[in-house]
Protein backbone atom coordinates (compact mmCIF):
# COMPACT_ATOMS: atom_id res chain seq x y z
CA UNK A 1 0.00 0.00 0.00
CA UNK A 2 2.21 2.79 -1.21
CA UNK A 3 0.89 6.38 -1.75
CA UNK A 4 1.82 8.12 -5.33
CA UNK A 5 5.09 10.07 -4.27
CA UNK A 6 3.26 13.14 -5.82
CA UNK A 7 0.38 13.13 -4.16
CA UNK A 8 -0.42 16.83 -2.56
CA UNK A 9 -1.97 17.31 0.44
CA UNK A 10 -1.80 20.20 2.51
CA UNK A 11 -2.18 20.74 6.23
CA UNK A 12 -5.67 21.43 5.98
CA UNK A 13 -6.37 18.28 4.75
CA UNK A 14 -7.10 19.25 0.94
CA UNK A 15 -5.61 16.48 -1.39
CA UNK A 16 -4.63 17.18 -4.78
CA UNK A 17 -3.72 14.05 -7.51
CA UNK A 18 -1.66 16.02 -9.86
CA UNK A 19 -1.99 12.94 -12.22
CA UNK A 20 -5.44 13.12 -12.87
CA UNK A 21 -6.19 16.75 -11.18
CA UNK A 22 -8.63 15.11 -8.97
CA UNK A 23 -9.19 17.51 -5.51
CA UNK A 24 -10.97 16.80 -2.12
CA UNK A 25 -10.58 17.49 1.62
CA UNK A 26 -10.35 14.56 4.20
CA UNK A 27 -10.99 15.32 7.70
CA UNK A 28 -8.15 15.32 10.41
CA UNK A 29 -7.86 11.36 10.66
CA UNK A 30 -8.34 10.92 7.07
CA UNK A 31 -4.92 13.74 6.87
CA UNK A 32 -3.10 11.74 9.42
CA UNK A 33 -3.43 8.85 7.89
CA UNK A 34 -2.39 9.87 4.19
CA UNK A 35 0.35 11.66 5.82
CA UNK A 36 1.96 8.23 7.86
CA UNK A 37 1.18 6.43 4.27
CA UNK A 38 3.21 9.32 2.85
CA UNK A 39 5.99 9.05 4.99
CA UNK A 40 6.48 5.16 4.17
CA UNK A 41 4.79 3.92 7.26
CA UNK A 42 3.42 0.00 7.48
CA UNK A 43 -0.05 -0.74 7.74
CA UNK A 44 0.25 -2.09 11.27
CA UNK A 45 2.22 1.13 12.34
CA UNK A 46 -0.71 3.43 10.90
CA UNK A 47 -2.69 1.64 13.03
CA UNK A 48 -0.89 1.48 16.16
CA UNK A 49 -0.65 5.58 15.37
CA UNK A 50 -4.51 6.24 15.00
CA UNK A 51 -5.23 3.76 18.29
CA UNK A 52 -2.59 5.91 20.40
CA UNK A 53 -4.39 8.99 18.88
CA UNK A 54 -8.00 7.91 19.07
CA UNK A 55 -10.48 5.66 21.36
CA UNK A 56 -11.54 3.28 19.40
CA UNK A 57 -12.26 -0.45 19.45
CA UNK A 58 -10.02 -2.87 17.43
CA UNK A 59 -12.95 -3.95 15.00
CA UNK A 60 -14.12 -0.84 14.57
CA UNK A 61 -10.65 0.33 13.88
CA UNK A 62 -9.94 -2.41 11.04
CA UNK A 63 -13.32 -1.64 9.72
CA UNK A 64 -12.88 1.96 8.96
CA UNK A 65 -9.17 1.60 8.14
CA UNK A 66 -10.33 -0.95 5.17
CA UNK A 67 -13.14 1.39 4.28
CA UNK A 68 -10.88 4.51 3.96
CA UNK A 69 -7.93 2.71 2.25
CA UNK A 70 -10.40 0.73 -0.20
CA UNK A 71 -11.68 4.59 -1.36
CA UNK A 72 -7.94 5.62 -1.79
CA UNK A 73 -7.91 3.15 -4.06
CA UNK A 74 -10.47 4.11 -6.45
CA UNK A 75 -9.23 7.25 -5.89
CA UNK A 76 -6.21 5.74 -7.88
CA UNK A 77 -3.67 7.60 -4.72
CA UNK A 78 -1.82 4.18 -4.96
CA UNK A 79 1.22 2.82 -7.06
CA UNK A 80 0.02 0.15 -8.98
CA UNK B 1 19.70 46.08 -24.42
CA UNK B 2 17.80 47.57 -26.57
CA UNK B 3 14.11 45.47 -26.78
CA UNK B 4 13.28 44.69 -30.31
CA UNK B 5 9.91 46.27 -31.23
CA UNK B 6 7.26 44.25 -33.37
CA UNK B 7 3.75 44.42 -34.37
CA UNK B 8 1.96 41.50 -34.02
CA UNK B 9 -1.18 40.46 -35.51
CA UNK B 10 -3.75 37.80 -34.04
CA UNK B 11 -7.11 36.53 -35.31
CA UNK B 12 -9.78 34.67 -33.04
CA UNK B 13 -11.02 37.80 -30.96
CA UNK B 14 -14.28 36.07 -30.28
CA UNK B 15 -13.83 36.04 -26.34
CA UNK B 16 -17.52 34.90 -26.29
CA UNK B 17 -19.17 31.20 -24.78
CA UNK B 18 -17.58 29.03 -27.20
CA UNK B 19 -14.15 31.31 -27.23
CA UNK B 20 -11.48 31.71 -29.68
CA UNK B 21 -7.91 31.64 -28.82
CA UNK B 22 -6.89 35.25 -30.09
CA UNK B 23 -7.31 37.22 -26.39
CA UNK B 24 -5.36 34.45 -24.68
CA UNK B 25 -2.59 34.57 -27.08
CA UNK B 26 -2.40 38.61 -26.95
CA UNK B 27 -2.46 38.26 -23.21
CA UNK B 28 0.85 35.71 -23.59
CA UNK B 29 2.65 37.85 -25.77
CA UNK B 30 2.18 40.77 -23.87
CA UNK B 31 3.41 39.08 -20.52
CA UNK B 32 6.94 38.39 -22.42
CA UNK B 33 9.40 41.02 -21.64
CA UNK B 34 11.67 40.06 -24.37
CA UNK B 35 10.27 42.60 -26.93
CA UNK B 36 7.76 45.08 -27.34
CA UNK B 37 4.93 44.49 -29.47
CA UNK B 38 2.00 45.98 -30.65
CA UNK B 39 -1.07 44.02 -31.21
CA UNK B 40 -2.78 44.45 -33.87
CA UNK B 41 -6.63 42.24 -34.02
CA UNK B 42 -8.18 40.91 -37.09
CA UNK B 43 -11.27 40.15 -36.24
CA UNK B 44 -14.41 38.72 -38.76
CA UNK B 45 -17.69 40.55 -36.97
CA UNK B 46 -18.16 43.54 -35.59
CA UNK B 47 -18.85 42.17 -32.10
CA UNK B 48 -15.73 40.57 -31.33
CA UNK B 49 -14.56 41.19 -27.87
CA UNK B 50 -10.96 41.61 -28.26
CA UNK B 51 -11.43 44.18 -30.58
CA UNK B 52 -13.10 46.65 -27.93
CA UNK B 53 -10.22 45.82 -25.18
CA UNK B 54 -8.64 48.76 -26.09
CA UNK B 55 -5.52 47.55 -23.14
CA UNK B 56 -4.61 44.32 -24.91
CA UNK B 57 -5.59 45.35 -28.56
CA UNK B 58 -3.68 48.46 -29.98
CA UNK B 59 -5.81 48.56 -33.40
CA UNK B 60 -8.60 46.33 -35.07
CA UNK B 61 -9.18 45.48 -38.60
CA UNK B 62 -11.98 43.30 -40.22
CA UNK B 63 -10.72 40.46 -42.63
CA UNK B 64 -12.71 38.75 -45.14
CA UNK B 65 -14.29 35.06 -43.80
CA UNK B 66 -12.28 31.86 -45.28
CA UNK B 67 -15.10 31.51 -47.36
CA UNK B 68 -14.25 34.40 -49.69
CA UNK B 69 -10.72 32.79 -50.73
CA UNK B 70 -7.07 33.28 -50.14
CA UNK B 71 -6.89 36.66 -52.61
CA UNK B 72 -9.79 38.50 -50.82
CA UNK B 73 -7.73 37.64 -47.72
CA UNK B 74 -4.68 38.78 -49.39
CA UNK B 75 -5.94 42.50 -50.35
CA UNK B 76 -7.17 43.43 -47.09
CA UNK B 77 -3.91 42.38 -44.84
CA UNK B 78 -2.06 44.00 -48.02
CA UNK B 79 -3.54 47.48 -47.27
CA UNK B 80 -3.22 46.54 -43.40
CA UNK B 81 0.34 45.81 -43.74
CA UNK B 82 0.17 49.49 -45.29
CA UNK B 83 -1.05 51.15 -42.58
CA UNK B 84 0.48 48.87 -39.62
CA UNK B 85 3.73 47.62 -40.69
CA UNK B 86 3.24 43.39 -39.37
CA UNK B 87 6.39 41.32 -38.25
CA UNK B 88 4.18 38.32 -37.28
CA UNK B 89 0.65 36.96 -37.50
CA UNK B 90 -0.70 34.40 -35.73
CA UNK B 91 -3.98 32.51 -37.17
CA UNK B 92 -6.03 30.98 -34.60
CA UNK B 93 -8.74 29.54 -36.11
CA UNK B 94 -8.69 25.86 -37.94
CA UNK B 95 -10.78 27.23 -40.85
CA UNK B 96 -8.36 30.30 -41.40
CA UNK B 97 -4.98 28.08 -41.84
CA UNK B 98 -5.03 26.61 -45.12
CA UNK B 99 -5.19 30.38 -46.47
CA UNK B 100 -3.13 31.52 -44.54
CA UNK B 101 -0.42 28.80 -44.91
CA UNK B 102 -1.13 29.42 -49.19
CA UNK B 103 -0.31 33.07 -48.38
CA UNK B 104 3.16 32.82 -46.49
CA UNK B 105 5.33 33.14 -49.26
CA UNK B 106 3.85 36.17 -50.70
CA UNK B 107 3.65 37.68 -46.74
CA UNK B 108 7.15 36.20 -46.34
CA UNK B 109 8.30 38.69 -49.22
CA UNK B 110 6.55 41.49 -47.59
CA UNK B 111 8.07 40.84 -44.05
CA UNK B 112 5.40 38.97 -42.46
CA UNK B 113 6.46 35.99 -40.80
CA UNK B 114 4.25 33.39 -39.80
CA UNK B 115 5.26 29.99 -37.98
CA UNK B 116 2.95 27.67 -39.68
CA UNK B 117 2.88 23.55 -40.66
CA UNK B 118 2.90 22.86 -44.09
CA UNK B 119 -0.05 22.52 -46.01
CA UNK B 120 0.64 18.70 -46.13
CA UNK B 121 1.19 18.46 -42.22
CA UNK B 122 -1.99 20.38 -41.57
CA UNK B 123 -3.88 17.92 -43.86
CA UNK B 124 -2.17 14.92 -41.92
CA UNK B 125 -3.95 15.78 -38.56
CA UNK B 126 -7.07 16.92 -39.79
CA UNK B 127 -10.33 15.22 -38.62
CA UNK B 128 -9.78 12.99 -41.63
CA UNK B 129 -6.81 11.24 -41.17
CA UNK B 130 -6.56 11.40 -37.63
CA UNK B 131 -6.98 7.71 -37.67
CA UNK B 132 -4.32 7.14 -40.21
CA UNK B 133 -1.95 9.31 -38.19
CA UNK B 134 -2.97 7.51 -35.18
CA UNK B 135 -2.64 3.96 -36.36
CA UNK B 136 0.60 4.72 -38.32
CA UNK B 137 2.36 6.33 -35.19
CA UNK B 138 1.05 4.49 -32.14
CA UNK B 139 -1.94 6.62 -30.58
CA UNK B 140 -5.37 5.04 -29.96
CA UNK B 141 -7.69 6.79 -31.81
CA UNK B 142 -11.54 5.97 -31.51
CA UNK B 143 -12.53 4.21 -34.48
CA UNK B 144 -14.21 6.64 -36.91
CA UNK B 145 -16.02 6.57 -40.28
CA UNK B 146 -16.96 9.39 -42.60
CA UNK B 147 -20.28 9.27 -44.32
CA UNK B 148 -21.72 12.31 -46.89
CA UNK B 149 -24.76 10.70 -47.66
CA UNK B 150 -27.36 10.22 -45.58
CA UNK B 151 -28.36 6.78 -46.66
CA UNK B 152 -24.97 5.63 -44.91
CA UNK B 153 -27.13 6.23 -41.55
CA UNK B 154 -28.55 2.92 -41.08
CA UNK B 155 -25.07 0.77 -41.74
CA UNK B 156 -23.55 2.23 -39.00
CA UNK B 157 -25.12 0.15 -36.50
CA UNK B 158 -23.36 -2.63 -37.63
CA UNK B 159 -20.44 -0.59 -37.16
CA UNK B 160 -20.74 1.33 -34.03
CA UNK B 161 -22.50 0.92 -30.39
CA UNK B 162 -24.06 3.47 -29.30
CA UNK B 163 -24.06 6.55 -27.76
CA UNK B 164 -21.36 7.65 -30.86
CA UNK B 165 -20.39 10.76 -31.78
CA UNK B 166 -21.32 12.90 -34.24
CA UNK B 167 -18.87 15.85 -35.73
CA UNK B 168 -18.17 18.55 -38.08
CA UNK B 169 -14.78 18.43 -39.90
CA UNK B 170 -14.18 21.35 -38.09
CA UNK B 171 -15.75 21.87 -35.10
CA UNK B 172 -18.94 20.65 -33.41
CA UNK B 173 -19.71 17.24 -32.00
CA UNK B 174 -22.98 15.46 -30.65
CA UNK B 175 -23.66 12.29 -28.84
CA UNK B 176 -26.17 10.43 -30.38
CA UNK B 177 -28.41 7.66 -28.62
CA UNK B 178 -29.82 6.71 -31.43
CA UNK B 179 -30.63 6.53 -35.26
CA UNK B 180 -32.77 9.13 -35.51
CA UNK B 181 -30.48 11.47 -33.28
CA UNK B 182 -27.22 10.42 -35.68
CA UNK B 183 -30.16 11.75 -38.41
CA UNK B 184 -31.06 14.97 -37.41
CA UNK B 185 -27.05 15.81 -35.94
CA UNK B 186 -26.12 14.63 -39.33
CA UNK B 187 -28.88 17.59 -41.38
CA UNK B 188 -27.14 19.95 -38.49
CA UNK B 189 -23.74 19.53 -39.25
CA UNK B 190 -23.89 19.42 -42.71
CA UNK B 191 -26.14 22.17 -42.92
CA UNK B 192 -22.78 24.40 -41.18
CA UNK B 193 -19.83 22.72 -42.07
CA UNK B 194 -20.08 20.46 -45.27
CA UNK B 195 -19.48 17.68 -45.87
CA UNK B 196 -18.21 14.66 -44.65
CA UNK B 197 -19.73 14.29 -41.18
CA UNK B 198 -17.44 12.48 -39.40
CA UNK B 199 -18.66 8.94 -36.74
CA UNK B 200 -16.67 8.18 -34.13
CA UNK B 201 -16.56 5.52 -31.62
CA UNK B 202 -17.89 7.04 -28.13
CA UNK B 203 -14.84 6.91 -25.17
CA UNK B 204 -15.95 7.33 -22.14
CA UNK B 205 -13.34 9.17 -19.81
CA UNK B 206 -11.75 11.70 -18.21
CA UNK B 207 -10.70 14.83 -20.94
CA UNK B 208 -7.40 15.71 -21.08
CA UNK B 209 -6.04 18.25 -22.93
CA UNK B 210 -2.26 19.39 -23.84
CA UNK B 211 -1.72 22.98 -24.93
CA UNK B 212 2.32 22.58 -26.97
CA UNK B 213 4.75 24.45 -29.55
CA UNK B 214 6.59 22.22 -31.96
CA UNK B 215 9.78 23.96 -33.72
CA UNK B 216 9.05 22.30 -37.12
CA UNK B 217 12.35 20.18 -36.86
CA UNK B 218 10.84 17.33 -34.52
CA UNK B 219 11.80 19.50 -31.01
CA UNK B 220 8.81 19.77 -28.67
CA UNK B 221 9.38 23.28 -27.36
CA UNK B 222 7.04 22.89 -24.22
CA UNK B 223 3.88 21.40 -23.41
CA UNK B 224 1.14 21.72 -20.58
CA UNK B 225 -1.31 19.29 -20.15
CA UNK B 226 -4.57 20.54 -18.40
CA UNK B 227 -7.94 18.74 -17.39
CA UNK B 228 -10.96 20.40 -17.45
CA UNK B 229 -12.50 21.18 -14.19
CA UNK B 230 -15.74 22.40 -15.22
CA UNK B 231 -17.32 22.10 -18.79
CA UNK B 232 -20.24 23.50 -20.30
CA UNK B 233 -23.22 22.16 -22.52
CA UNK B 234 -21.52 23.60 -25.65
CA UNK B 235 -18.12 21.15 -24.15
CA UNK B 236 -16.00 24.24 -23.46
CA UNK B 237 -13.64 24.10 -20.14
CA UNK B 238 -14.26 27.53 -18.20
CA UNK B 239 -11.96 26.11 -15.56
CA UNK B 240 -9.23 23.55 -15.54
CA UNK B 241 -6.31 22.55 -13.37
CA UNK B 242 -2.36 22.19 -14.81
CA UNK B 243 -1.48 18.24 -14.65
CA UNK B 244 1.58 16.86 -13.55
CA UNK B 245 2.18 13.48 -15.46
CA UNK B 246 5.36 12.96 -17.34
CA UNK B 247 3.65 10.12 -19.68
CA UNK B 248 1.62 13.21 -21.05
CA UNK B 249 4.63 15.14 -21.88
CA UNK B 250 6.43 12.18 -23.28
CA UNK B 251 3.32 12.07 -25.76
CA UNK B 252 3.51 14.84 -27.02
CA UNK B 253 6.91 14.49 -27.51
CA UNK B 254 6.18 11.31 -29.63
CA UNK B 255 3.77 13.60 -31.39
CA UNK B 256 6.23 15.91 -32.36
CA UNK B 257 8.66 13.43 -33.40
CA UNK B 258 6.15 11.69 -35.57
CA UNK B 259 4.31 14.65 -37.09
CA UNK B 260 7.61 17.56 -36.76
CA UNK B 261 4.68 19.98 -36.05
CA UNK B 262 5.52 23.58 -36.33
CA UNK B 263 3.30 25.72 -34.84
CA UNK B 264 0.97 25.73 -31.29
CA UNK B 265 -1.19 22.91 -31.19
CA UNK B 266 -3.49 21.01 -28.38
CA UNK B 267 -3.98 17.28 -28.17
CA UNK B 268 -7.58 16.49 -27.08
CA UNK B 269 -7.23 13.07 -24.77
CA UNK B 270 -9.74 11.35 -23.27
CA UNK B 271 -8.02 8.76 -20.13
CA UNK B 272 -10.34 5.70 -19.71
CA UNK B 273 -10.52 4.44 -16.12
CA UNK B 274 -8.56 1.39 -16.96
CA UNK B 275 -5.93 4.76 -17.50
CA UNK B 276 -5.83 4.43 -21.34
CA UNK B 277 -5.34 7.52 -23.92
CA UNK B 278 -7.05 7.70 -26.73
CA UNK B 279 -5.99 11.04 -29.18
CA UNK B 280 -9.34 12.51 -29.49
CA UNK B 281 -8.32 15.07 -31.82
CA UNK B 282 -5.42 17.32 -32.85
CA UNK B 283 -5.79 21.12 -33.20
CA UNK B 284 -3.70 23.00 -35.38
CA UNK B 285 -3.52 26.03 -33.18
CA UNK B 286 -3.17 27.61 -29.42
CA UNK B 287 -6.25 26.66 -27.43
CA UNK B 288 -8.46 29.47 -25.80
CA UNK B 289 -6.94 28.32 -22.51
CA UNK B 290 -3.63 29.09 -23.39
CA UNK B 291 -2.61 31.91 -21.01
CA UNK B 292 -2.27 29.64 -18.48
CA UNK B 293 0.83 27.74 -19.32
CA UNK B 294 2.04 31.59 -18.96
CA UNK B 295 1.44 31.48 -15.06
CA UNK B 296 2.56 27.82 -15.42
CA UNK B 297 5.77 28.60 -16.42
CA UNK B 298 6.17 28.49 -20.32
CA UNK B 299 4.99 31.33 -22.37
CA UNK B 300 4.36 29.21 -25.71
CA UNK B 301 2.53 32.01 -27.17
CA UNK B 302 5.65 34.33 -26.51
CA UNK B 303 8.24 31.68 -27.77
CA UNK B 304 6.17 31.27 -31.07
CA UNK B 305 6.15 35.02 -31.55
CA UNK B 306 10.42 34.66 -31.10
CA UNK B 307 11.24 31.76 -33.61
CA UNK B 308 9.11 33.37 -36.23
CA UNK B 309 11.08 36.78 -36.29
CA UNK B 310 14.36 34.24 -35.93
CA UNK B 311 15.30 34.94 -31.82
CA UNK B 312 16.85 32.00 -30.77
CA UNK B 313 14.42 29.98 -28.09
CA UNK B 314 15.39 27.38 -25.91
CA UNK B 315 12.71 24.27 -25.30
CA UNK B 316 11.16 24.75 -21.77
CA UNK B 317 11.66 22.48 -18.80
CA UNK B 318 9.26 21.80 -16.12
CA UNK B 319 6.55 24.08 -15.33
CA UNK B 320 4.18 24.77 -11.88
CA UNK B 321 1.51 22.16 -11.32
CA UNK B 322 -1.57 22.93 -10.10
CA UNK B 323 -2.00 26.02 -11.42
CA UNK B 324 -6.04 26.82 -12.40
CA UNK B 325 -8.05 28.98 -14.37
CA UNK B 326 -11.22 29.53 -13.94
CA UNK B 327 -13.00 31.46 -16.92
CA UNK B 328 -15.60 33.97 -16.46
CA UNK B 329 -17.86 36.66 -18.66
CA UNK B 330 -17.41 40.44 -18.25
CA UNK B 331 -20.04 42.76 -20.14
CA UNK B 332 -17.08 45.48 -21.34
CA UNK B 333 -18.92 48.46 -21.69
CA UNK B 334 -18.30 50.28 -24.97
CA UNK B 335 -20.28 52.93 -27.12
CA UNK B 336 -21.90 53.00 -30.52
CA UNK B 337 -19.55 55.14 -32.13
CA UNK B 338 -16.66 52.58 -31.53
CA UNK B 339 -19.38 49.61 -33.28
CA UNK B 340 -20.36 51.96 -36.02
CA UNK B 341 -16.09 52.31 -36.91
CA UNK B 342 -15.63 48.54 -37.51
CA UNK B 343 -18.90 48.01 -38.58
CA UNK B 344 -18.81 50.82 -41.43
CA UNK B 345 -14.98 51.35 -41.55
CA UNK B 346 -13.92 47.73 -40.84
CA UNK B 347 -11.17 49.28 -38.57
CA UNK B 348 -10.90 50.81 -34.65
Amino acid sequence: MKLKKNIAISESGFVFNPNTGDSFSVNPIGSLILGLLQDGKSERSIKGAIAKAYEVGNDQLEEDFYDFTSHLKQLNLFNK
Amino acid sequence: MKKPRITVAVTALNAVDSPGPGVGVIRSILACEDYEARIIGLSYESLEPGVYMHDLVDKSYQIPYPGAGSDQLLNRLEYIHSQEKIDVIIPNFDSELSHFIRLSPVLEEWGIHLFLPSPQQLESLDKLHLHEFGEKHGFNVPKTKFIANKVEIPGLVEEFDFPMVVKGKYYEAYIAHNLGQVSGYYDKINAKWGLPVVIQEFVKGTEIDIAGLGDGTGQLMGAIPMRKLYITDKGKGWSGVVLGDDGLIEMSRQFIRASRWKGGFELELMRTDDEQFYLMEINPRFPAWIYTTVEAGQNLPAALVKMAIGMKVKPYKGYNVGKMFVRYSWDLITDISEFEKISTMGEL
